[in-house]
């Protein structure tokens, strides 16, 4: 939308069509949180999108993406204990990462009030696992909310809000991807800018600030009564709701987006088959006399919960205490802990589980898929990435056997073939550790591991000085390539850019220096002879050895080229008459502007190719051509 | 007034889907519609595929359209336009279909074989869908087929209440000079 940022600033109230990150931004202006930080991950970085359209000298808030998750949710802290009302959102893993000090907020009074906003990834649609952060709210003893909606996520958070102000805590909003990102029109209210209060208001002689041995017990109580009396707060929160429907015997309890699917799936119910339905937007702590009431009087009641059956272990503990005789029915089928509840999953569990009710397993009419297999489209390195250059180069300097451990990062995608590089992967910045260990009792598989720039300074350096302190014979080639690619091109402290302007750069190398790493290399990603040699020579070295493989993120730097005028698009071509067929440059460095014919012949797709000319050194025959302005294919 | 209509969205990362599906959910609000949607990216710039849904109508909860159930399937490519068919396109639906190609990896690795335009025509008879192909040889930029798209989608009245006045405006909503002079020019 072309003006965002105004709108978000709009104080009249008003509606508009945005996706859920942008209702949430909205939230955070008009409830008026002052310290925003962040680390970016799927599906929460269009937040600090949206608030970065927020023109800069009208910025209400503060924001910041910090180096990683938890320094995030410190600084978040930092200025929530000092009297200004803070928010930090990162994705689901970014709690593992945050969680050391995360865990310790429910001990602490919180003047300001302060929002963790998670972005959770059921069916791990871009990350590596799908963890329902649910578990976290007990471990902290912090109130979650959870809206399936757009629209529920900007009244959500504002209630977070309210009650992060009211009771001076932490209050967890959990979003997931399809929440995220979904897009309705949604209603705002109104926001009345306050200008900014400057006074330092931490006071550790009102409250005890140092949890330590028999200190963390009052803090503790102090946890434990304030999650009770949110309980009971609960028991009226307008963000519960039932429906009452027309079969008097059965209801159903669910939270999160398994809701909207549960409604489609009633949708194709005559009314007196449907049953009642519990939705839950307070899911921490839960209102026990609310749900007590929902099952009273009725046979059965299932429970809807994507992910992990918490909902389900504690109604039935519950119940059981309640001596309750309503059949409560939760997961069935191991299959129903995998994956998100979409609308097919849902309608599906639902005519399991009361095969009387009649819904049809499937949607109606469609016949199954006809005999022509589609292949499979992966997610590929961009056209002219560097990183598929440093694969190509490393790949001759490998031997088969050598073992390769992958990060995360847009580099990731080399463990697919043709490639095959970087073959083991915990979470971010775990590479070289994995690779150290690979490295011990092991002296005829040498090992190499790869690691992103924005990585290198989320969670990569300690691994780094490990390596040099305990001397591991292992080598790293950080992949550097200026940005935060994978999640969208976000600065990091190697860009010489923060969110609010110019920096001094932190360079990896003199970083490297800086940590003690005596053997560096550095080459640009590009010249694949000189790299292949650089990595050659370091896996030949004792000790730990680093070479940077240096390019810039080509899709970013295209998509700026190309916003400026004068911009001319270029693509290389293969020349027919000095092809050979060799097919290096199809199916060895693979750059996916190369298509394959029937005949055997290769051509460059005009839509894809940059004309970068990487590829250029790649065939046997040079029969790739220069360059030139794009012509018809 | 439309109790549900299902649309399913799908091409290649790169291809513009998102400005397509967003045209289409603004559209829809300006002629009135209850509209949601949700664009699900994942690693879209990394040239794998990019899917878009959008549903109309107030029975419509959930934002994701169900295997099957698509009234309209929009496919950029021709492999992501089978693909889109045989997983949600439902059976009488419409397919509306860019046909360019940009080969998956194990086509250009010369493990699997490329998908035909009649395979697609094939899977809308077996549907006793309506397919309709689109493809302009006149475009400046490749960037633009999902304009042609939209083109298309007017002139053959699709989605159903929707005009060619709230596809002009909605584009209006997202982008301004000569952006939007070409997208509408293309458009007329
Ligand atoms: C703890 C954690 N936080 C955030 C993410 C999301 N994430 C995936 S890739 C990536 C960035 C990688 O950037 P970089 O290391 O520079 O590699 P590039 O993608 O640029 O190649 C991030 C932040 C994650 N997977 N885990
Ligand atoms: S976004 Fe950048 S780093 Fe990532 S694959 Fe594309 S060109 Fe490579
Ligand atoms: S010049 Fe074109 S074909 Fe060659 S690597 Fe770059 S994008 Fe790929």
């Amino acid at each position: 939308m072309k003006n965002l940022g105004r709108i978000l600033l709009s104080e009249e109230p008003f509606s508009e069509i945005v996706i859920g990150d942008s209702a949430v931004a909205r939230a955070l202006v008009e409830s008026g949180v002052r310290a925003i930080t962040s680390y970016p991950g799927s599906p929460t970085p269009e937040i600090a999108d949206a608030l970065g359209a927020v023109p800069k000298a009208e910025r209400p808030f503060y924001f910041e993406f910090s180096t990683n998750e938890k320094v995030a949710l410190e600084v978040a802290f930092g200025a929530a204990i000092n009297g200004h009302h803070a928010a930090v959102f990162f994705k689901s893993v970014g709690l593992n990462v945050a969680a050391d000090s995360f865990v310790q907020l429910g001990l602490m009074d919180i003047p300001g009030g302060m929002l963790v906003i998670l972005g959770d990834d059921p069916g791990a649609n871009s990350s590596q696992n799908e963890q329902d952060n649910r578990h976290y709210a007990e471990l902290a003893c912090l109130p979650l909310l959870e809206p399936a909606t757009a629209q529920e996520a900007y009244e959500m958070t504002m209630e977070a809000s309210r009650i992060a102000r009211e009771r001076r805590t932490a209050v967890i909003v959990r979003l997931t991807t399809h929440v995220c990102h979904a897009k309705e029109r949604v209603s705002f209210g109104a926001w009345k800018p306050e200008p900014p209060d400057r006074t330092p208001r931490f006071d550790p002689d009102a409250s005890n600030y140092i949890p330590i041995a028999a200190s963390v017990f009052p803090m503790k109580r102090r946890a434990l009564a304030r999650l009770q009396e949110l309980r009971a707060s609960f028991e009226t929160s307008p963000l519960n709701r039932v429906t009452e429907g027309g079969d008097p015997r059965r209801g159903v309890i669910a939270a999160g987006t398994a809701r909207l699917s549960l409604l489609d799936a009633l949708e194709e119910l005559p009314p007196e088959r449907r049953p009642a339905v519990l939705e839950l937007g307070t899911v921490y702590p839960l209102p026990h006399g609310l749900v007590r009431r929902f099952l009273d009087g009725r046979e059965e009641v299932k429970i809807l919960e994507e992910l992990d059956p918490l909902l389900e272990r504690e109604i039935k503990a519950e119940a059981y205490d309640w001596r309750a005789t309503t059949r409560i029915v939760g997961k069935l089928d191991p299959e129903e802990l995998v994956g998100e509840y979409l609308p097919a999953k849902v309608r599906g569990i639902l005519a399991d589980t009361w095969p009387d009710l009649g819904l049809a397993p499937k949607a109606a009419g469609a016949p199954g898929a006809g005999p022509e297999r589609v292949p499979a489209r992966p997610a590929q390195l961009c056209p002219g990435c560097g990183h598929r250059s440093a694969f190509f180069a490393i790949k001759k300097a490998l031997a088969a056997e050598d073992i390769t451990v992958a990060d995360i990062g847009c580099h990731t995608l080399g463990h697919l073939p043709p490639y095959k590089m970087g073959r083991v992967l915990l979470s971010m910045g775990h590479s070289t550790a994995t690779a150290s260990g690979l490295s011990l009792w092991n002296d005829s598989r040498r090992v190499l591991c790869f690691l992103g720039d924005s990585t290198f300074f989320h969670a990569g350096m300690p691994a780094i000085v490990n390596a040099v302190y305990n001397a591991h014979n292992v080598t790293l080639v950080v992949m550097e390539n200026g940005t935060t690619a994978m999640t969208g091109h976000q600065d990091h402290p190697g860009t010489g850019r923060n969110w609010n302007g110019e920096i001094p750069k932190i360079g990896v190398r003199e970083a490297l220096a800086g940590l003690g790493v005596a053997n560096v290399r550095e080459v640009d990603a590009y010249r694949q002879a000189e790299l292949e040699a650089a990595v050659r020579a370091a896996l030949a070295e004792p000790g730990f050895k680093v070479v940077i493989a240096k390019h810039p993120c080509m899709l970013k730097l295209t998509r700026e080229a190309r916003r400026k005028p004068g911009y001319l698009a270029r693509s290389v071509a293969v020349s027919a008459a000095k092809c050979t067929r060799a097919h290096t440059c199809v199916s060895a460095f693979a750059c996916p502007s190369f298509q394959l014919h029937a005949d055997g012949s290769v051509t460059v797709s005009r839509e894809l190719c940059i004309g970068d000319g990487s590829c250029r050194q790649v065939c046997p025959a040079e029969a790739i051509e220069a360059p030139a302005a794009a012509g018809k294919e | 007034m439309i109790d549900r209509y299902d649309i399913y969205m799908a091409g290649v990362g790169g291809q513009g889907i998102g400005l397509l599906a967003e045209v289409l959910v603004r559209a829809a609000d300006r002629a009135g519609l209850a509209v949601k949607g949700c664009d699900t990216h994942g690693l879209a710039q990394r040239g794998g595929v990019v899917t878009s849904h959008l549903r109309i109508g107030k029975a419509a909860h959930s934002p994701l359209v169900s295997p099957g159930a698509a009234d309209l399937v929009i496919g950029l490519e021709r492999h992501e336009a089978l693909r889109a068919a045989q997983g949600h396109l439902k059976e009488g639906g419409v397919l509306v279909w860019y046909d360019t190609v940009l080969q998956p990896l194990d086509v250009r690795l010369g493990a699997a074989r490329a998908v035909s335009a009649a395979a697609v025509e094939e899977e809308c008879g077996r549907r006793g869908a309506r397919a309709i192909l689109v493809l302009r040889e006149d475009l400046a930029d490749p960037r633009m087929q999902n304009v042609a798209i939209l083109a298309a989608l007017a002139e053959h009245k699709l989605p159903p209440g929707l005009g060619r006045e709230h596809i002009k405006a909605a584009l209006g909503d997202l982008m301004e000079g000569p952006a939007l002079e070409r997208n509408l020019a293309l458009f007329e």
